[in-house]
């Protein structure tokens, strides 16, 4: 093997030090992340995957160190493997709980032998799996040694030996019951014949076909009564070493899990979980990304990126949604976005939010291409509804809100603002507006601002404009097309009245049929 | 039945089956042949429409057919008890489908217990009436009773039927599954009692306890642990009965052609009537050199069966023959003539006698027959289109060395149409090794068929008398242009009529 790899620790943190928690939960709101998490999370409960998703990277290697990951796992040899040993560990983990409840020993103590045994089984076909994938990222290659060390080491080969004795003593033991009346007798088998086969043989002579099969067949439930009981300790005296050495067995080996262990099968979930999420997407033909992260530069540029809350809901319709591209050059730093309502403002500002908060995650992006900042934080500011809590009014929240972010926000951070204060005149807007942005350019983070106020547009050489289209051939409808361009809120107005033959040419020709 | 396998009265039947029957009025056939028994019935349709081919297969059958005529009264018995074994599962009151083990082993214990008295019975009929038996077919039957149900036998079903009642307790093996439940129950026989056995302390080291009364959910405990144990041998006691009623029902169903066989012949020769074992040649799929038909006698069973008076006999020597084209006197027995060919080399194929003094045919792999048929009910399609359908249908089911037999067809159309149709279609069949008998009116048809010299075609004519008087005879003669439709007018109008149209 390698020999210059590190000693395993996690196969979600380089270093221990980029493992920290920052819950927000209102960005997860605000960009539809909830969902997206959710939706990753379904059927993962026992993993408890979602303080992962609090805690975004803030250095390059440690986001590196996860794409390196996850490109391995594409590779459906290592990913099947994977899945197979989370399947195992996640049904080791039924047994235990089994064994837990119920009561007689013997019963606990077979549950918790078996459940060894299917753990001893699944680390042994994980260290195989590995050697033979032969995967290339940094964190996998340590986990590799670490699992052959162990799978080599005393301690696991002495578990196995001991599983493999006590399951093979216990799976020969045969024993007889004969019932008569209430009277039961437990006895060693012996070798007496079996019956049906007798009564088959007498018989044979007349079979010519295949007939109906009369063999009932049972329930069985995993506990036990008081005469099963009874019989099985019964069974425990006529094989004594066989049934004390399962009692060793379950003392000895107690606390047979491996905490490295335990704890990647818990983390290796947070990849898996996504690549799930996202592979049927991918079939659709929508395009992710691994996307190229900077701590310094803010040179961003983004192609074929989409809503991934919107696409998860839209399912199969999804390849055909719109995509959109945006990019910073020199100075630009915030995208101010105008246009139609329900034109895919909101939608841009999620995906922008989205595209970040994903990477820092170490996540592959929606998007075909993308050069992204790696931001200390993402803030977002949506329109909320109104607070009676706060007891304010709603602008005045509003501005609470913004001058919280801005006071936290640095110039590593990145801000989604979204039409904020629709709830005061335009006059207010355009001003108030006017001294966010330029707050936020002096700060010289990355952002957007949704804003419905034209002139915000081109404040300033650190804004760019970006407008939501419409489709030429019917205005009404909305193409959530983004496009870099002046601001003309006329453009719109326009393209509705052409629809219905308002405009001025439409209108003049009309007019000219009426009165020659 | 068969040398070499069983009766099957389940398969399906061929799908001119309807047709057959219909054309050849089979159900008088076979009513006759049932005595009012829906399951002879069902047996002999099966087995008339499931002809043999081989005359050695034939023959076989034959043979058996003449020892059951030899010994009716033995037949009768053997049916008897077979039909006594496959009805004994209903004298079991409450058998049901989905039962526990414990139920089906007591159900079937009782249904065995008949069956090894039927066993005896039959035993006795074998030991009793065997060696009057000359077929292979009873031969051997009788010594398969013989060998297979000797007293040895007998002693090992006894066995089983008194140990099976547990006696001695149930004895239950199994091992240790999941969460050490006890898994892979196996009723196990009690091994002989040896001396220690007996004395008490002395027995197998184990250890014992008894549930107490009141406890219920321990007494459930061991039913449903005995019921575990018990289904294996529940199951395989139970395909046991399943396949020795099989087995019964067989016998039952090869029985019960037999005995069909000897009800129609018990009515036929009441009757007067001649049968006779026909004589069966080897299969001829080309050429009309191999091919053989004669007869002396040969008349329509059904049609006897179904007047008081014995009908006409027809004589036939059509051996070298392919195509048979019959033309002549309306009602003269041409319809009658063409049914008695049918049935004749249905009931020989089924290994039967036939209606004849004698009667030698190649055997065929199938017969078809398209007859004239009544306006089509439905009203769908015209009667034309309804006979070309049912030619086109017969054509994909058709095969070298069948027998197509041609009842009036293509006589929906004018002459001139309907004759060229049936001389394309006479054509492409006789050339693909098809022996046909076509009965006709169309002189179009038949004239210039006869006028060609074909050696391979038998020309007959329903007999007229000169002063019109039909004998229902048939006999060789060219076609005429007249079918003596004026003859059967007069018949029916009277001479008075004769005049008003003349």
């Amino acid at each position: 093997m390698t020999t210059t790899t590190v000693p395993f620790r996690s196969i979600l943190f380089d270093r221990p030090s980029d493992a920290v928690e920052r819950a927000d939960p209102a960005v997860f709101t605000d960009l539809n992340l909830d969902q997206v998490f959710a939706a990753v999370t379904a059927g993962r409960d026992e993993y408890d995957l979602m303080p992962f998703f609090g805690a975004p990277l803030h250095d390059v290697q440690a986001v590196q160190y996860r794409h390196q990951i996850l490109r391995d796992m594409e590779d459906e040899a290592l990913s099947g493997a994977l899945a197979e040993f989370a399947g195992h560990m996640r049904e080791m983990r039924k047994y235990l709980e089994q064994s837990a409840k119920l009561r007689y020993r013997y019963q606990k103590e077979s549950w918790f032998l078996d459940a060894a045994r299917i753990y001893g089984q699944s680390v042994r076909a994980l260290a195989d799996a590995l050697i033979a994938i032969n995967p290339s990222s940094r964190g996998f290659i340590a986990f590799r040694e670490y699992l052959a060390a162990y799978a080599g080491s005393p301690t696991f080969t002495g578990l196995a030996a001991d599983i493999e004795r006590v399951t093979d003593a216990l799976a020969a033991v045969r024993y007889c019951i004969t019932i008569r009346g209430s009277r039961v007798k437990v006895t060693r088998y012996e070798g007496e014949e079996d019956y049906g086969e007798q009564v088959q043989r007498t018989f044979a002579k007349f079979a010519q076909r295949a007939v109906k099969d009369y063999r009932a067949r049972f329930r069985n439930l995993p506990d036990m009564n008081h005469v099963e009981a009874r019989i099985l300790d019964l069974v425990a005296r006529l094989y004594p070493d066989v049934f004390s050495a399962l009692d060793e067995f379950c003392a000895r080996h107690a606390s047979y899990l491996d905490e490295t262990i335990r704890v990647f099968d818990r983390e290796v979930q947070f990849y898996a979980a996504y690549l799930a999420f996202i592979a049927p997407m991918k079939k659709a033909g929508l395009k992710f990304c691994y996307p190229d992260v900077s701590a310094e530069s803010k040179q961003i540029s983004v192609h074929d990126c989409f809503d991934l809350a919107l696409a998860a809901k839209l399912g199969s319709k999804a390849a055909a949604m719109v995509r959109n591209e945006f990019y910073l050059t020199g100075g630009e730093r915030i995208f101010v976005v105008t246009g139609p309502n329900q034109g895919g403002k909101t939608t841009f500002a999620r995906t922008f939010g989205q595209l970040h908060y994903l990477a820092s995650l170490g996540y592959p992006v929606p998007a075909r291409e993308a050069a992204l900042f790696l931001p200390d934080r993402v803030f977002t500011h949506f329109e909320r509804e109104e607070d009676l809590a706060t007891l304010r009014g709603k602008f005045a929240d509003e501005l609470v809100r913004i001058r919280d972010v801005l006071d936290q926000a640095s110039e590593r951070s990145v801000v989604v603002m979204n039409e904020s204060f629709a709830s005061t005149t335009l006059q207010d807007a355009a001003r108030v507006g006017e001294r966010v942005l330029d707050r936020m350019t002096r700060l010289g983070l990355v952002g957007v601002y949704v804003t419905f106020v034209d002139e915000l547009a081109s404040i300033s050489d650190a804004c760019v404009s970006m407008v939501a289209t419409v489709v030429p051939d019917n205005p009404a409808e909305r193409t959530f097309k983004l496009v870099r361009k002046p601001a003309d809120g006329l453009a719109y107005a326009a393209a509705i009245a052409g629809k219905y033959g308002l405009t001025y040419r439409q209108l003049k020709d009309r007019l000219n049929q009426v009165t020659p | 039945m068969y040398p070499d396998r069983d009766f099957d009265t389940e398969r399906e039947l061929p799908a001119n089956e309807p047709d057959l029957s219909s054309d050849l009025e089979l159900d008088i056939l076979l009513r006759a042949m049932a005595a009012g028994d829906k399951f002879l019935f069902e047996v002999a349709r099966h087995a008339i429409h499931s002809g043999l081919v081989a005359p050695a297969d034939i023959a076989y059958r034959q043979q058996v057919l003449a020892d059951a005529i030899a010994q009716p009264g033995v037949i009768r018995d053997l049916y008897d008890v077979a039909l006594a074994a496959v009805t004994a599962e209903k004298k079991i009151l409450g058998w049901i489908f989905r039962d526990s083990p414990d139920t089906i082993l007591h159900r079937t214990h009782q249904v065995l217990r008949i069956y090894v008295d039927v066993f005896h019975r039959l035993r006795d009929i074998a030991d009793a009436g065997a060696a009057s038996f000359r077929s292979d077919g009873f031969t051997r039957f009788f010594a398969m009773i013989a060998t297979e149900l000797n007293d040895d036998y007998f002693a090992e079903m006894e066995a089983h039927l008194s140990e099976l009642t547990f006696r001695r307790g149930a004895l239950i093996s199994a091992g240790l599954g999941k969460g050490l439940k006890g898994t892979g129950y196996v009723l196990r026989r009690h091994p002989e009692q040896a001396w220690r056995d007996r004395i008490p302390g002395m027995s197998r080291s184990g250890y014992s306890f008894v549930i107490p009364e009141r406890d219920e959910t321990g007494m459930r405990t061991l039913s449903d642990l005995t019921s575990r144990g018990v289904n294996g041998t529940a199951n395989a006691l139970a395909q046991s009965a399943d396949h020795i009623k099989d087995f019964f029902q067989m016998l039952r169903a090869e029985l019960g052609f037999y005995l069909s066989c000897l009800n129609l012949r018990d009515q036929l020769i009441a009757k007067g009537e001649p049968v006779c074992f026909p004589d069966p040649a080897d299969l001829v799929t080309g050429g009309a050199e191999q091919a053989r038909l004669s007869a002396r006698g040969l008349y329509d069973a059904c049609l006897s069966l179904s007047i008081d008076t014995s009908p006409i006999g027809n004589d036939v020597d059509a051996d070298g023959r392919q195509l048979i084209m019959i033309t002549g006197a309306n009602q003269g027995g041409k319809s009658t003539f063409l049914r008695s060919v049918g049935l004749a080399q249905l009931m020989m194929q089924a290994g039967m006698f036939v209606a004849a003094e004698s009667f030698t045919a190649s055997v065929s792999a199938g017969i078809f027959t398209h007859f004239k048929r009544e306006e089509d009910a439905t009203m769908e399609k015209g009667k034309l289109d309804e006979e070309l359908a049912r030619m086109s249908t017969i054509t994909s089911q058709i095969r070298p060395g069948c027998l197509l037999l041609c009842n009036e067809s293509f006589a929906a159309t004018n002459e001139r149409e309907g004759s060229e149709i049936a001389r394309q279609v006479i054509r492409a069949l006789t050339e693909a090794g098809i022996r046909i008998v076509f009965v006709t009116h169309m002189y179009d048809l038949a004239g210039p068929y006869y006028a060609e010299h074909e050696p391979g075609t038998l020309f007959l004519r329903a007999e007229r008398q000169p002063d019109g008087h039909r004998t229902f005879r048939l006999l060789p003669g060219e076609p005429l242009p007249t079918s003596y439709g004026e003859d059967l007018y007069r018949e029916v109008f009277g001479a008075a009529d004769r005049a008003a149209t003349g």
